[in-house]
Parts: structure tokens; C-alpha cells; sequence
């Protein structure tokens, strides 16, 4: 008894916390001041940073991208997707084999990449999403599990060995192979990334996923389509990942078949979860959670999965909105 | 060998594994008929029987040796042991959630899963494990067929427990609660029914079952491993679904036929074992589109 | 002609006959009732007519258009609005939020025009928000729009449904029992608010109700129904007089002796 009293003291303390924050927040002129406090750290951070943490924060940014991505599809939609890692496999093939094979200009290459991901979107989502909601979660899983074998066992994706000599960028003359350049390039992707779900979530599409969400025959009641919502936010979401498996095929020049297993899917889904899922602060700080606390501890090694593991269950069971609290409601007592 | 016979064979080889597959299948269609909960955790179930025979037979090896004697009593001891947790993940994991959106069910389950082989993992160290049963590699012919005794054994195990588990679930209270609690819980907890316990029962038998068939894939096989969960829970999963997921009968037909269509599909030269999976998925995708009510399922209009 | 028109619908839930050969029309600008005992199938008419349930056999048109096979988003869109029995708000989301949802099949802002937030899309939000405004004060709950929907009273839960599907801008809107679980006061604003629904908006009202008081007060035309089979239609007083009708809400009377 004592103890569940102590937990909730502590957790009835972070919420206060963060909602004083979210007051703070409401006011503009701070908002804005630490944004740009922030983004300015973050801006010089190369500077005065290892290239090992620049490592880290590089791979954070793309955390965030390919969880945003992945948030539009779980956290908006409400669709379990478990295979995103398979989406992230096309945008980085898609690349990697114009690219290394024919040569292409890898900005070039992003067009391509994101059309290859809404096909496939569209392909698996548009069949799929009018069946039960738990089944789709089996034919992402399935899909995942086809893209990983197939790239595996063709010879144009390299089989299991992978692609090697895919082109580094080019941006204004200079070519980008050093870690900072990653690092900035990985950043503007994340601020856009956040500013696009921002922007989605405040919009008639993005109150038409929480409508569906909530009560999908209300919503459709309501006129809403609700195939045509989840469709969109399936290949909005894909089309994320795939832009990112383009610059991470990039920043890599070479890709294998082992970096996009079921494990990174999962991976995705808790920073995604644990964080809070559809909300944007929430899915940031999932990533600093699943990104960072392996690199703070080198000795979590193998016990890295199973910790999130126990975590996803307690956040499931005891804090399903995530880490991130809601925002406080009012009620007509108030 | 002429074209008859190595059909002959393949059918042999299909029903073995398919009975593993139905034999998974079984506890994926209970819970799902009973919760509407896809327990993405049941495959681990799977290889954590697998796990427990391993340490039964080392345990008991030097005392009675690891012949069949010793696998039978394993293969209960283990099957009562994983029926136990998998009663304990449902109180423990599940049940908080009954109330709880779709979503939130799943995440919970899939984490469940994660743990489990995770922790296996770890204790394993992640390598191969040599299953250590003892058992006849004697094999004899039927003209020119060959059979393994070991094949048999396992073969007549696998339908032996899915007789008892009919037996059980058409000739006792507990089936029909099944399906009264499948159809309106609340309605049945008003009635009387004790919900949970008839939960935790079908909890049991499923994961007894799963366990049953990783001894038994450990003896196919010889060894097992972590990480052999996850390929099977997908397969069952998708035999559950062939025969239409909620039914019983329909789990064992599913999985039978899945095994079928494997055993054959590697015979095609074009899909060969390279393809084999890819081809398992693929048709599991488009069985979930076109059918995904299942062979034996009745389209069911849901209620506003 | 009729703004709606039902031939020979019928309903099969494996053996169950939930609706049966059922006709009727409603003209337009008119309020018709639909009433009957508990489960006479009148909740499956109106999920026939929105596309949740896919009727066995007969038609439906509306101005025309036939409405079978299409899907429930699409009937809203041709002007069909309903609201549910049991309340089926979207809880978690505020009072604004909820009715704002109605808007969605009149705009039609997408991806790109979202994410630039262009001069269309910022105009078409404030549109959304104030016909949706609008609607909440048609059926005076402006004041509590910021509310969480589910922190509201039943009986302003109540309005925000029809706010709701007053925001889909129908030409005819269904309602079921909506009386169901107000009280008197509530009762008396619900009849002048349908009929302002009717006189200022001209949108057509077909109502499943319970309360025959109120039934009687407002519709000019009712219609019985009875294990799926319409038994009786006409006015209050010719509804109220049929044999048939007192029969199926009293029992035979043969019957009540044996029972
Ligand atoms: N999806 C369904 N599957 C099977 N039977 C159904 C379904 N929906 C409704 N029914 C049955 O159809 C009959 C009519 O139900 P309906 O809800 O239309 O009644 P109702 O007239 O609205 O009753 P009430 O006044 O209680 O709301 C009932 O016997 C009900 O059990
Ligand atoms: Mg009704």
C-alpha cells in the first residue's frame, strides 16, 4: 500500500511538473526562447562535442524522424504496424540501387524512394486496412518478413551481403562524408519531421484519425471515410520512413539485410510507445529513452531489450498514455 | 525415388509438421476466440516448453535416462509447468487490460513476448542448444519409404492430443463456457460463469499445448533455440487463421494444411526452401484479405 | 416526390427476420415517427438506411439516389445525418472538436495544402470552426465548448450529438429515441428545438421515440412497426385507435389470460 502511495506521489510530481512546463509553454515568448535556446545548442554542439556523441545525436535525430514516421501510423491512426522496418528497407534500397548500381544523384534518389514507399503503402494498406484492426498488425509483421527474405535473396539488392559504393550527397560543391555534416543534415530532417506532424495533428486530417480512433462508426457516421484516413496516414507514415532509410543508406554507403529485422521494428514501436504515442514531445523523448540509455551504460548490452521490454509492459499497464502526460482537461465541475 | 513416392513422403513430412503447427495454432485460436486477443507471446510459449524439456531430460537423464520414458514424463511435467505461466502472463499481463483499448493489448502482448525470449536469450546465451533426448534413429521401410520411429512416435502423440483436447472441449461444461464467454463476457459474468477462471483454463491448455509441441519439434529437430517462437507463432498464426481463428477443429485443419502446402511448396523448383518462408507469408497475407473469416468461419455481421 | 422512400425493406440475421418487407416514405420538410416495442427492429431501419447494416433484400432511395451498398460516410455525404441511441460522442476530444468532426465530408483540405498551410486551408479551418460554433449555439451549448466531452451532463452529451449532425448540413436527419433519459424540461426545449430544426433549417426529421407523449405532440405521421413488419401508420389519433397497434404494445389478450 505504502509503496503504490510513493508511486504515485512520484509520478503525480512529474505531471506537475511537466503541466506547470505546459503552462509556461502556453505563453509564446517562452516557447519561442527555448526553441531557439535549444535548436542554438543543438547548432553548436559539433563544435564542442566528440565525434562519438555526434555519433549519438546523429542517431537520435534519425530515431526521430523514422518515429514520428512510425507515430503518424500508431499514434494518429491507431494502426499497430509491425513492420516498419520494411519501409525503411525500401527508401534505403531505393537509393542504394540507383545510387550504387546506375549512378544516380542521390537527391535525385528521394523522389524515387518515397514513390516506391507510398506503392508499397498503398499496396499493402489499401487490401488490408478494411480488415479487423489486430490483423493488420500480423500482415505488417508478414510484410516485413517478405521485404527482409526478398532483399535477401535477390541479386539486384546484393543478397545478404548488401549494397557497398552508394554515393555520398552533394550539397553546394562540397561532398558530405564527415559525421557533422550527417549530424546537421540528420537535424534539419527531425525539425521538419516534427514540423510536418506538428502540422498534420492540427488539421482536418489529423482530428479525422482521432475521430476513428476514438469510435470508428461514430467517425464514419459523421462522413468520414474512414479506409481513405487510415490509407493516408499509412503512406504519409511510410513515405517518412522511407526518406529516412534514403539518408541513412547515405550516410552508410553501404546497406545490408540485417538492418532492417523485425527487432528494429519493434525497436521503433516502443520508443514510439514508451515516450507517449501520438504525441510529438512524447515520441521525441521515447527516442532519447531507447537511443540514449544504451550508450549511457556500455554494460546494458544484452539486458538492453529486456529492460524495454519490462518498461513497454509497466507503461502499458500502469501509464497507457506513455511517459509524456495528456494535457489537463476541463471538466464542468471546474 | 518416382514422383508417387516422394509425394508419399512429402504428405508424411507435411502432417508432422503441420500437427506442430496445429498443435500452436490451438492455443492462438482459444484465446483469440475467447479475449479477441492475438497473443503475440504464444510462439515464445512455444519455445519456452521447448526450453523446459531441455532442462527436465538434463536433469533427468543420469536418474532414468532421456529415452521415451523419461521424455513422456517431461513432456507432461513441462506442459503443466508452461500451462502455469501462461495462466500466470494472463493474470499478470492480460487480464488488467480486458477493458482496455485494442491497441494497448497488443503493445502488451507483443512486450510480453519480447520478454520472454529476451530472458531465454540471456540464459541461453543466445546460442544453439542440442535437445538432449534419446531417442531411436532405427528407421524401416514400407516398400521404398522410409520411416523413422521417432516420426511415428511424434506423429501419433500430436493427433493423441488433439483428441484429448476435442474430447475435452465437446464433452465437458468448460467448452460451452468457452463459447458463452466468447459471445457476451458481461452477459455470462451476470449468469454466474466464474469468466476469469474459464480465461486462466483456456490460458492453460493453449500454453500446455504450445509446450507440447516445442518437446516435440526439440526431438524433430535436436536443437532448439531462442529464437524459435517467432517463425512458428507466425505460422500458427496464420493456420489459425486458414481455418477460421476462433475455431478449434479449424486450428488443427489449418495447421495440417499449412504443413501440407509447405512440404509441397518446397518441391515446386522454382520456390524451393530459399523462397519457402517468403511463400508462408505471402499466402497467410492473401488468405487474410480474401478469407479472413477462414475455412470453417461464418461471415459475422458485427453489432452497432 | 418523397425526400425518402423505403420498398419492401428486409433484414436477416441468420434465422431472425429483424426487419420485414418494410415500405414507407417521407416527404419532404415533414417529421415522421417510427415506434414500437423494444426490439421491433427500429434501431436496424436507421443502420439499413446509413449503411452500417447491408439490407437482405428491397431498396431505399433518397431523392432518388438508391442507398444500397454504399457506405455509411457517403450517405452523410449525400445529406443523410444520424445520431445513435446510446451516445457514441468521441469522448476523449472537446465539445468543439466533436462537432467540428460533422464539417468533414463538406471540406476537403489535404496533405500538402495541410502541411503548407495555405491562404485555402487556413480560411477553410475558420470556416469549420464557425459553422460548427454556430451549431453548438443552434442547440445552446456554445458556452461549454472547451469541455471534454465525456465531463458533460447527459443531457448536454445529448445535444452535442445533435449538433454534431447538424454540422453534417442534412437534408434529413434521424434521430433515435431522443428523448431517451431526458427530463421533462429537456423534454419541452427538444420538441421546440426540432421543430426550429425543421422551420429555420428546413431539414427533414424522422424520429424513433418511446415517449408517445412526445411522439404524438410532434410528428405529424407515425409509423408502427412490429417483430419487422409495419402494423399500422397514420396520425396520432388513427395510430392510437388501431387494434393492431394497442395489441402489439399490450399482447393479446388471449395470451396475457394463459400467461
Ligand atoms: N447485428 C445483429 N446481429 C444479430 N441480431 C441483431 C443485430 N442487430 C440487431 N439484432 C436483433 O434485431 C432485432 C431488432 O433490433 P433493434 O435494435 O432494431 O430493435 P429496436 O426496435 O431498436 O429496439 P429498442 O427499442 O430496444 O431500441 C433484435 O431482436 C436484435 O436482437
Ligand atoms: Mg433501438
Amino acid at each position: 500500500m505504502a509503496e503504490t502511495k510513493i508511486k504515485r506521489k512520484v509520478t503525480d510530481t512529474i505531471d506537475s511538473v511537466i503541466i506547470t512546463l505546459f503552462r509556461i509553454f502556453d505563453n509564446k515568448v517562452y516557447r519561442y526562447t527555448f526553441l531557439f535556446a535549444a535548436a542554438a545548442f543543438l547548432i553548436v554542439l559539433p563544435n564542442l562535442s566528440s565525434r562519438f556523441t555526434q555519433e549519438i545525436m546523429t542517431n537520435l535525430f534519425f530515431y526521430v524522424v523514422v518515429c514520428l514516421g512510425l507515430n503518424i501510423i500508431v499514434g494518429y491512426a491507431g494502426l499497430l504496424h509491425l513492420g516498419y522496418a520494411a519501409f525503411f528497407a525500401v527508401g534505403a534500397y531505393t537509393t542504394g540501387i540507383l545510387s550504387s548500381r546506375m549512378g544516380m544523384d542521390f537527391w535525385l534518389t528521394i523522389p524515387f524512394s518515397v514513390f516506391a514507399a507510398v506503392l508499397a503503402g498503398l499496396a499493402i494498406g489499401f487490401p488490408t486496412l478494411r480488415l479487423r484492426g489486430d490483423y493488420l498488425a500480423i500482415v505488417t509483421l508478414g510484410f516485413g518478413e517478405i521485404t527482409r527474405l526478398t532483399i535477401r535473396n535477390l541479386d539486384i539488392t546484393g543478397g545478404a551481403v548488401g549494397l557497398i559504393g552508394i554515393q555520398r550527397p552533394v550539397l553546394f560543391g562540397i561532398t558530405l562524408n564527415q559525421i557533422s555534416h550527417f549530424y546537421y543534415m540528420f537535424f534539419i530532417l527531425a525539425i521538419l519531421a516534427i514540423f510536418v506532424s506538428y502540422r498534420l495533428h492540427d488539421s482536418r486530417m489529423g482530428r479525422s484519425w482521432e475521430y476513428i480512433r476514438e469510435d470508428e462508426d461514430a467517425a464514419a457516421a459523421m462522413g468520414i471515410n474512414v479506409t481513405t484516413s487510415r490509407l493516408y496516414a499509412f503512406v504519409i507514415g511510410s513515405s517518412f520512413g522511407a526518406v529516412a532509410g534514403s539518408f541513412f543508406a547515405a550516410k552508410m554507403t553501404a546497406i545490408s539485410p540485417d538492418s532492417f529485422m523485425f527487432i528494429h521494428s519493434v525497436m521503433f514501436l516502443m520508443a514510439v510507445v514508451l515516450g507517449g504515442m501520438g504525441k510529438i514531445p512524447g515520441v521525441v523523448l521515447g527516442c532519447i529513452i531507447v537511443v540514449l540509455i544504451p550508450e549511457i551504460s556500455r554494460d546494458i548490452g544484452q539486458y538492453r531489450l529486456l529492460i524495454f521490454a519490462v518498461m513497454l509492459l509497466i507503461i502499458m499497464l500502469y501509464r497507457p498514455q506513455g511517459i509524456w502526460p495528456d494535457r489537463p482537461t476541463i471538466s464542468a465541475k471546474e | 525415388m518416382a514422383l508417387h513416392e516422394i509425394l508419399l513422403q512429402q504428405l508424411f513430412n507435411g502432417l508432422l509438421i503441420g500437427s506442430f503447427y496445429g498443435l500452436v495454432a490451438i492455443g492462438y485460436s482459444m484465446v483469440y476466440g475467447i479475449i479477441k486477443l492475438l497473443n503475440f507471446a504464444h510462439g515464445d510459449i512455444y519455445m519456452i516448453g521447448a526450453f523446459c524439456g531441455l532442462i527436465f531430460l538434463t536433469i533427468a537423464a543420469p536418474v532414468i535416462g532421456a529415452g521415451w520414458p523419461s521424455l513422456i514424463v517431461g513432456l507432461l511435467i513441462s506442459m503443466t509447468l508452461v500451462g502455469l505461466l501462461g495462466v500466470v502472463i494472463q493474470r499478470v499481463a492480460y487480464r488488467p487490460m480486458l477493458k482496455a483499448p485494442r491497441l494497448s493489448i497488443l503493445i502488451t502482448a507483443l512486450a510480453v513476448s519480447m520478454i520472454l525470449y529476451n530472458t531465454v536469450m540471456i540464459l541461453s546465451a543466445g546460442r544453439y542448444r542440442v535437445f538432449p533426448a534419446e531417442v531411436g534413429t532405427e528407421s524401416f521401410f514400407i516398400g521404398t519409404l522410409r520411416f523413422t520411429e521417432t516420426r511415428i512416435i511424434l506423429i501419433v502423440a500430436a493427433f493423441t492430443l488433439m483428441f484429448i483436447l476435442h474430447m475435452f472441449i465437446t464433452r465437458t461444461m468448460y467448452g460451452k463456457a468457452m463459447r458463452a464467454i466468447a459471445l457476451d463476457r458481461d452477459t455470462c459474468q451476470l449468469m454466474g460463469i466464474d469468466v476469469y477462471k474459464i480465461i486462466a483454463i483456456t490460458f492453460f491448455v493453449g500454453s500446455a499445448l504450445a509446450a507440447a509441441a516445442g518437446i516435440m519439434a526439440g526431438v524433430y529437430y535436436g536443437t532448439i533455440h531462442f529464437f524459435m517462437g517467432f517463425l512458428i507463432g507466425l505460422k500458427a498464426f496464420t493456420a489459425a487463421v486458414i481455418g477460421g481463428i476462433g475455431i478449434i477443429p479449424g486450428a488443427m485443419l489449418g495447421g495440417l494444411l499449412l504443413g501440407l502446402l509447405e512440404a509441397f511448396g518446397t518441391q515446386i523448383p522454382f520456390i524451393g526452401t530459399v523462397w519457402k518462408d517468403v511463400f508462408s507469408f505471402a499466402f497467410l497475407i492473401l488468405f487474410l484479405i480474401f478469407k479472413p473469416n477462414g475455412l470453417l468461419g461464418r461471415a459475422e455481421s458485427e453489432r452497432m | 416526390m418523397a425526400l425518402l422512400e423505403i420498398k419492401d425493406l428486409t433484414l436477416r440475421f441468420g434465422g431472425l427476420c429483424a426487419v420485414n418487407a418494410l415500405s414507407l416514405e417521407i416527404e419532404d420538410g415533414s417529421i415522421r415517427s417510427l415506434i414500437g416495442p423494444n426490439g421491433a427492429g427500429k434501431t436496424c431501419v436507421f443502420n439499413c438506411l446509413t449503411g452500417f447494416y447491408k439490407p437482405s433484400e428491397g431498396e431505399m432511395l433518397f431523392q432518388g439516389t438508391s442507398l444500397v451498398n454504399k457506405k455509411p460516410h457517403y450517405i452523410t455525404y449525400l445529406g443523410l445525418a444520424r445520431t445513435f441511441q446510446n451516445l457514441r460522442l468521441f469522448k476523449e476530444m472537446t465539445v468543439l472538436e466533436n462537432v467540428m468532426s460533422g464539417m468533414h465530408c463538406r471540406t476537403n483540405a489535404a496533405f500538402l495544402t495541410t502541411v503548407l498551410r495555405t491562404k485555402g486551408q487556413k480560411a477553410e479551418e475558420k470556416h469549420i470552426r464557425e459553422v460548427s460554433e454556430e451549431c453548438l449555439d443552434f442547440v445552446g451549448i456554445l458556452d461549454k465548448k472547451n469541455y471534454m466531452a465525456r465531463n458533460l451532463p447527459y443531457g448536454d452529451q445529448r445535444r452535442v450529438e445533435w449538433a454534431r449532425a447538424l454540422a453534417t448540413q442534412p437534408k434529413l436527419l434521424l434521430l433515435d429515441e431522443p428523448a431517451a433519459g431526458l427530463n421533462k424540461d429537456e423534454k419541452a426545449r427538444l420538441i421546440k428545438l426540432m421543430h426550429r430544426i425543421r422551420d429555420e433549417r428546413s431539414i427533414t426529421i424522422f424520429l424513433i421515440e418511446h415517449d408517445m407523449g412526445l411522439v404524438m405532440k410532434i410528428s405529424e405521421k407515425i409509423f408502427v412497426i412490429d417483430y419487422g413488419v409495419k402494423i399500422a401508420e397514420g396520425t396520432a389519433q388513427e395510430v392510437r385507435d388501431n387494434p393492431k397497434v394497442v395489441e402489439a404494445y399490450l399482447g393479446k389478450e388471449e395470451e396475457e389470460e394463459s400467461a
